[in-house]
């Protein structure tokens, strides 16, 4: 293992920069870095990194072909299994996935498997190359439900296959959580629109402003379509039910983000939705969502603290944003749960009563359970983001009883999605429950799979 | 045939107040009393919710009143039919309760009077006895009385300075009705929160069931925002999915009125800059 080099450092804009713009923040790796990197890779390695992933993208040979400079065939390798490798090289959870898995972890320094996923992604963006499609025209219709992840997969895999697909979005832009969550200094809105340019080029007709539940029924489209697919995702946001939650100032993480990405409130007032932010704004909650929030409240002028009920090695948003999100200068506090919101005029909220916890027993996710110590203080604050997780949608099972969810609201399917209403498909967070992009994008491969399967027996 | 989105009229009723109508056979066809939808006049524009005044879904129609007030409805006043809005969702929220409850007493104050007509008309049509309120500041601001009339059995009008009907506040004209006897077994309040709170007390007692139709800030309209949250009956509901109508007894007015401030000073500059810039 002695020959085994560095592991590519990967370029970043200095916090001091970066910290005021939404620009983004870590670069694309250079050609030859990418080369570099992916020839650290080890030879007759057992590759656990594919097991790692969760859609098994075939490292070893994919950076076999970047070392090479085949960059192409690297592209072809990796949307075996990424569909779309711009975004998973850079919204993967790598520490835990494939670089978590790497052998030479235990070095300390595993392949930046991420960084060059990110890097042939972008290559084959910019050079515009072609993914296969097929010729013959299955002269079939489904309906693809919901543009995140999930739905991005199956109506790009459908209608390489030769489907006519329909997408249909309740937004006014697509992308799901990419579009409204995930802000431009991690995920580029270009990235996603080359990604929406291409699904367009393929056939797929993209219809916004259509809230399947009421715009159309679930029945109406199965009347239309061959087969349908729920891609809509967990973005019903959770409170803390905790007193003077409603307070003004207190948003939810979906609703900031949604303001500021979606709506581009940070360029108000040459655009026209508005968002309020004091002077020091507190941030609930430690994961993606969390220091999505906490770093965009940054970028808007403001004081950040992200307050936490666990410590400092619980949180579980990717450990790269966890580190930009402090090199800024976010702050953290750990083992600390708002008991409730107070305010001083009455309207706005204007502090949080903090409840002070200790590490308990672990619970069953393995880490300590937080405990209350009895011990308050309160902290003065302008504004709070709760960013405490989401409940998948519950729009389209409360308006189609005869759809079968669980006790948790997850749509309730199959191995490959078939949900229990014929002809009707699902998948991505709305069966798992908030997870990954990855996860989502895998779900939406298997059914696109089945999709095609089901259809070719019908004839 | 006109395109999705495109308005066929937009007509001003009264001063500052218009009515809209636009091409979409999707929400026409699918549109029940009660529910609203979102649009977006242009790419950098907010996203607005508006009432279900009407809808025709053999000519692919809908119909929107509304208030110029701030940089999207002022921005709506100024589109000249041919024109297209940027965007369209709906049509959103859950339908009112109606049924054949007996008597009901349907109040409408100000820019909330035409969102009334489709809830009468549907509650008339159900064989409810119906009495209107309508009310507004001043005799010029009552609009569509002749449709509110022509699907109720009795129409009350009340103005703020008496030009018209009784002077004083729609919820005079309920105590009024209710002081001399009469009775209702449900009541349905769309306007400005604190009207609907004012009937809300009104009615309590001797209503049995009420219901408000809520006016809460929005930014998604589907569920996914938490922006419309109101705790109704000790619980988070949201206004955009859960409403808009709410049983008036559960609502807590309050907080309604606490988030419905969260943007006043915004407002003013958006509406500033519109008119500084004179962007449309
Ligand atoms: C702020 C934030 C940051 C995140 N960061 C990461 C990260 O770094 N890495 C990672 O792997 N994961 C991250 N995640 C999680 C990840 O984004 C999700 O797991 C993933 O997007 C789920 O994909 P999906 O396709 O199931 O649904 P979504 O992305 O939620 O898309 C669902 C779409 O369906 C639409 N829709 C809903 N209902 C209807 C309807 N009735 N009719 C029509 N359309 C409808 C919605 O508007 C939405 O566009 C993050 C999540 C958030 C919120
Ligand atoms: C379900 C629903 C249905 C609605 N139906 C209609 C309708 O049929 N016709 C109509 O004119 N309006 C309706 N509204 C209110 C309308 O959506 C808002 O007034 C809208 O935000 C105005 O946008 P603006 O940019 O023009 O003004 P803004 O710049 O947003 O506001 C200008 C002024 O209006 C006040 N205001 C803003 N939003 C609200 C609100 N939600 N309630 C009360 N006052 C507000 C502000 O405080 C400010 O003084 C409805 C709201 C909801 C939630
Ligand atoms: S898809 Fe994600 S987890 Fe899989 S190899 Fe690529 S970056 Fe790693
Ligand atoms: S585990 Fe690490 S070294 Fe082995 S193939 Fe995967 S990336 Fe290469
Ligand atoms: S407006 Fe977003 S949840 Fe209601």
């Amino acid at each position: 293992m002695s020959k085994v080099g560095k592991r590519v450092q990967i370029r970043t804009r200095p916090p001091e920069e970066r910290r005021r713009d939404f620009n983004e923040v870590e670069l694309t790796l250079e050609p030859e870095e990418a080369m570099k990197e992916a020839s650290r890779d080890i030879k007759y390695c057992v590759a656990p990194c594919t097991r790692g992933c969760p859609v098994g993208v075939e490292v070893p040979k994919f950076l076999k072909l970047t070392a090479e400079g085949n960059f192409k065939e690297a592209y072809l390798t990796l949307i075996q299994r990424t569909p779309v490798p711009s975004i998973t090289g850079r919204v993967c959870q790598q520490e835990v996935q494939c670089e978590g898995s790497c052998v030479l972890r235990r070095a300390g320094e595993p392949i930046a498997v991420g960084a060059v996923e990110r890097f042939v992604g972008d290559w084959a963006l910019e050079n515009n190359i072609e993914v296969p499609v097929s010729a013959e025209k299955k002269h079939k219709r489904v309906a693809v439900v919901g543009s995140g992840p999930a739905g991005i997969v199956v109506a790009s895999d459908l209608a390489r296959l030769g489907y006519d697909v329909t997408m249909f979005e309740a937004y006014h832009v697509p992308g799901g959580v990419l579009a409204y969550g995930i802000p431009e200094f991690r995920l580029p809105k270009r990235i996603l629109n080359k990604e929406f340019d291409r699904l367009r080029s393929l056939g797929v007709d993209i219809q916004l402003g259509v809230v399947v539940g009421t715009t159309y029924t679930l029945k109406e489209l199965l009347q239309d379509y061959n087969a349908v697919f729920l891609g809509v995702g967990a973005g019903r946001p959770m409170f803390l039910n905790v007193p003077g939650e409603n307070y003004a100032g207190i948003y939810t993480a979906n609703e900031f983000l949604t303001r500021v990405n979606l709506m581009k409130a940070y360029m108000f007032p040459e655009y026209d939705t508005p968002i309020h932010l004091g002077k020091r704004v507190a941030v609930i909650g430690a994961g993606n969502t969390a220091m999505d929030a906490a770093r965009s409240a940054l970028r808007l002028g403001s004081e950040v603290y992200i307050v936490y009920r666990r410590g400092r090695q619980e949180m579980t948003a990717r450990a790269v944003e966890i580190e930009h999100a402090e090199e800024e200068g976010v702050k953290f506090m750990f083992w600390a749960a708002p008991a409730e919101f107070l305010s001083s005029d009455g309207t706005n909220v204007s502090a949080i009563r903090i409840m002070k916890l200790k590490p308990g027993e672990p619970d069953r996710s393995g880490r300590p359970r937080p405990v209350p110590t009895g011990e308050t203080f309160d902290f003065e604050v302008d504004t709070v983001i709760t960013a405490i997780g989401f409940y998948p949608n519950p729009l389209i099972p409360s308006h189609t009883p005869e759809l079968k969810v669980d006790e948790k609201g997850r749509v309730v399917v199959d191995m490959e999605g078939r949900t229990s209403i014929p002809g009707v498909y699902a998948g991505g967070d709305i069966v798992t429950g908030e997870s990954t992009v990855i996860e989502a994008m895998g779900w939406g491969r298997r059914v696109a799979r089945a999709i095609d399967h089901d259809l070719s027996l019908k004839g | 045939m006109p395109a999705e989105r495109e308005v066929l009229l937009n007509e001003e009723l009264a001063q500052d107040i218009y009515k809209m109508v636009v091409y979409s056979p999707r929400i026409a066809r699918a549109a029940r009393a009660g529910q609203f939808i979102l649009l977006m006049v242009e790419d950098r524009g907010e996203r607005v919710p508006m009432t279900l005044v009407d809808w025709d879904k053999e000519r692919g129609t809908i119909e929107m009143a509304y208030q110029a007030v701030g940089a999207t409805t002022v921005k709506m006043s100024m589109m000249k039919p041919g024109e297209r809005l940027y965007y369209l969702a709906g049509p959103l929220g859950q339908p009112s309760r109606v049924k054949l409850f007996g008597r009901v007493v349907i109040v409408g104050g100000g820019v909330g009077i035409p969102a009334i007509y489709p809830i009468a008309r549907e509650l008339k049509r159900l064989g409810n006895y119906v009495v209107s309120i309508i009310g507004a500041r001043t005799s010029t601001l009552i609009t569509y009385e002749d449709r509110i009339r022509e699907v109720s059995d009795e129409v009350h009008i009340t103005t703020d300075d008496g030009s018209r009907g009784l002077k004083g506040y729609t919820v005079d004209a309920l105590k009024r009705l209710l002081d001399s006897g009469e009775r209702f077994d449900a009541a349905w309040a769309v306007g400005p929160a604190l009207m609907m709170k004012s009937i809300s007390e009104a009615a309590a007692g001797r209503i049995p069931v009420s219901y408000s139709s809520l006016n809460s800030l929005m930014v998604c309209g589907v569920g996914m925002c938490g922006a419309c949250r109101i705790t109704v009956g000790g619980q988070i509901k949201l206004t955009c999915v859960d409403g808009p109508e709410f049983d008036s007894y559960s609502i807590s007015w309050n907080e309604l009125a606490i988030r419905l401030r969260t943007y006043r000073k915004e407002e003013m500059i958006s509406l500033e800059t519109m008119r500084s810039v004179g962007r449309v």
